[in-house]
């Protein structure tokens, strides 16, 4: 590909890219703040905070621990990679979990 | 009789060894039980941690192995520092070495997933580049401009479905995973991290604008990685998700 | 720096602020006068909390309550953590800073729990000597709480009252008298609470901490009660406060609830029941 047509492609994705972009959002209102856009889902999200509380819960005996059968890990079914290892730069193809 | 904070801790961590001695009811007979208070609020409070900090993982895993997890790592990585939203930043590499866990090769790389849409939560504000700035510049200008993201913005690359799997145990009625791998891009349009799957070749794009060469060079790195690179797609998710903070024209 | 004009917190009543009460916090705060936050949880880099806390901030007098500083730690102050702390207080200029008397921190490994300490000599230095550092760097004079205990140290030579009293002594800072934690102490170490209050310096308390605990028993079944901030504060404790106020004047007053949340208008009931303690108090 010569430098003029890929200047061109590149410059007809950017253009394709603008013309499917909406903007003038305002930025850090009092609403954004609320969070709820995922209402109820915004402390999940800012992960865990500190605390100056005790607790009863009794659960310090925390040496050892065996896997058992539970979660959702089990309906997933993933082969294995025949090397192990990460496969950068050769990704499988995405097309069917690309949203639509 | 004098306890230093190193007995202290020892004992605290440690369900085995005995309360350290000095420690007094106010009766002045020893401690005994008591000192179970800092072990409970100890190991509870970095347990409660890591459930919220990894929800996905607690997912997959169910809370029980969850729970019993964090009993293991929260000794073996007690927080660094006090800003608890961070905590849990060697869970990735703790899970990769868990001999139990070998056959869900997947999990680290969901919480990698996990950590970084906690990083991109609390990045720094930064206002997002203006989409005509892009359609402003002059196209040859254009290929030789760097460009730069926003500190909310965090590119991630998964031999595993790692996007797919997050939906999976995120949104109701979300398909189950196949095998693939996922590349994501976390965009914070406003407050809220998105984990944006990203079309094959865009991770690679990103990654080299990110390593600072121009959109042109980026552009052929991306086509190298992979020959149905879709730039408009890419960047269309970019700007959608206010990922770009500055276009870089070089200067002559 | 925000431009507040709050410079003191009232000697009304407050609450400890949690993200899920935002909203209703600023449509209908009723008798919630000032707020508080713990540090650490906003000391990232931006985003939703300190979006949110300068929202806030516009309206309400702001305590910055530090969790993490380990000022009774036996090592040095994280010189890192202490620059995140003055970044914080310098940019919020909150109207009070407040820390406990603990330790957190040790080897560079963070327990998110407050640890106890022995009330010796040299403990004392140590927490004066860390008081005085954290007043210089962050400009302002701190207030220092009383913990909850649940064990004594056998070579403690000071009663805790006698300690904090000689600590703002010798450093200058203020004192947050938790109420709850004098009730919690003084059962599970068998002192009197109304006794801990005579002996208290009173005239260094620049505010008032309330909460909910939890009932346990030790090995020989006497109560062991737990500072777990998980519900309403008893009728017990209220009646300390009322003790406490009769003798110091209006303070202001904080409800802390961290565990098991209720919604606004439970929290908020707590906080018109500290107003109405309050109120009955002449200065």
């Amino acid at each position: 590909m010569s430098n003029t047509v890929k200047t061109l492609a590149v410059a007809g994705a950017v253009a394709a890219a603008l013309a499917g972009t909406t903007t003038g959002v305002e930025a850090q209102s009092k609403e954004k703040c609320y969070g709820v856009s995922l209402a109820g889902q915004n402390d999940c999200a800012a992960g865990p905070g500190t605390t100056c509380a005790g607790t009863s819960t009794v659960d310090y005996q925390g040496n050892a621990w065996t896997l058992v059968d539970a979660g959702t890990c089990a309906d997933i079914d993933l082969p294995a990679l025949a090397d192990g290892t990460a496969r950068h730069g050769s990704l499988e193809p995405l097309d069917r979990d690309l949203p639509a | 009789m004098s306890v230093t904070q190193d007995q202290f801790r020892r004992a605290m961590l440690d369900p085995a060894a005995p309360v350290p001695d000095g420690l007094l009811d106010g009766a002045d007979r020893p401690a005994g039980r008591r000192f179970n208070v800092y072990r409970n609020n100890v190991a509870v409070s970095l347990t409660e941690a890591m459930r919220t900090g990894f929800p996905v993982i607690t997912r997959l895993l169910g809370q029980q192995n969850m729970d019993g997890l964090s009993g293991l790592f929260l000794r073996a990585h007690p927080p660094a520092s006090p800003l608890m939203m961070h905590y849990g930043a060697e869970f990735p590499a703790f899970l990769e070495g868990m001999e139990q866990l070998s056959h869900l090769p997947y999990l680290a790389d969901v919480a990698r997933l996990e950590l970084a849409l906690r990083r991109s939560y609390h990045a720094a504000d930064a206002a997002p580049l203006a989409p005509e700035a892009l359609g402003a510049a002059d196209p040859e200008a254009l290929m030789q401009s760097g460009l730069t993201l926003v500190p909310a913005a965090i590119l991630l690359r998964s031999p595993w479905p790692v996007h797919a799997i997050w939906r999976f145990n995120t949104e109701p009625g979300a398909p189950k995973p196949t095998s693939g791998a996922q590349d994501v891009l976390i965009t914070r349009p406003e407050f809220d991290p998105i984990p944006v799957l990203l079309p094959p070749g865009g991770a690679d794009w990103i990654a080299a604008l990110m390593d600072g060469h121009s959109i042109g060079d980026a552009h052929t790195r991306a086509q190298d990685a992979a020959a149905d690179f879709d730039l408009a797609t890419t960047l269309g998710l970019m700007l959608q998700g206010g990922a770009l903070r500055s276009l870089i024209t070089k200067k002559d | 720096m925000l431009d507040t004009t709050h410079d003191t917190l009232p000697a009304r009543a407050g609450v400890g602020y949690k993200p899920q009460h935002f909203s209703q916090i600023l449509d209908t705060p009723g008798a919630v006068r000032w707020l508080e936050i713990h540090a650490e949880n906003y000391m990232g880099d931006g985003g939703r909390p300190l979006a949110q806390l300068r929202h806030l901030a516009e309206r309400f007098p702001i305590s910055v309550h530090g969790v993490g500083l380990s000022i009774g730690g036996e090592t040095r102050l994280d010189p890192d953590h202490l620059a995140r702390l003055k970044t914080l207080v310098g940019w919020l200029n909150p109207a009070s800073f407040s820390e406990h008397l603990a330790w957190s921190t040790h080897d560079s490994h963070f327990f998110n729990d407050l640890l106890p300490l022995p009330y010796t000599d040299a403990t004392l230095t140590r927490v004066a000597d860390h008081i005085d550092e954290v007043q210089e760097v962050l400009g302002r004079r701190m207030l220092l709480e009383n913990p909850s205990s649940y064990l004594a140290f056998d070579e403690s030579t000071w009663s805790e009252p006698e300690f904090l009293a000689e600590i703002s002594r010798r450093t200058g800072c203020g004192l947050l008298l938790d109420v709850n934690n004098v009730f919690v102490s003084a059962t599970n170490l068998g002192f009197s609470p109304q006794g801990y209050m005579d002996a208290f310096a009173l005239d260094k308390v620049g505010e008032i901490h309330l909460g909910g605990h939890d009932e346990d028993t030790d090995d020989h079944g006497a109560p062991l009660l737990i500072d777990s901030h998980g519900r309403a504060v008893v009728d017990p404790v209220w009646a300390l406060l009322d003790h406490t106020l009769a003798k110091s004047g209006p303070k202001p007053v904080l409800v802390e609830w961290d565990t098991d949340v209720p919604d606004w208008p439970v929290l908020e009931a707590e906080a018109q029941r500290a107003a109405r303690a309050l109120s009955l108090v002449t200065a």
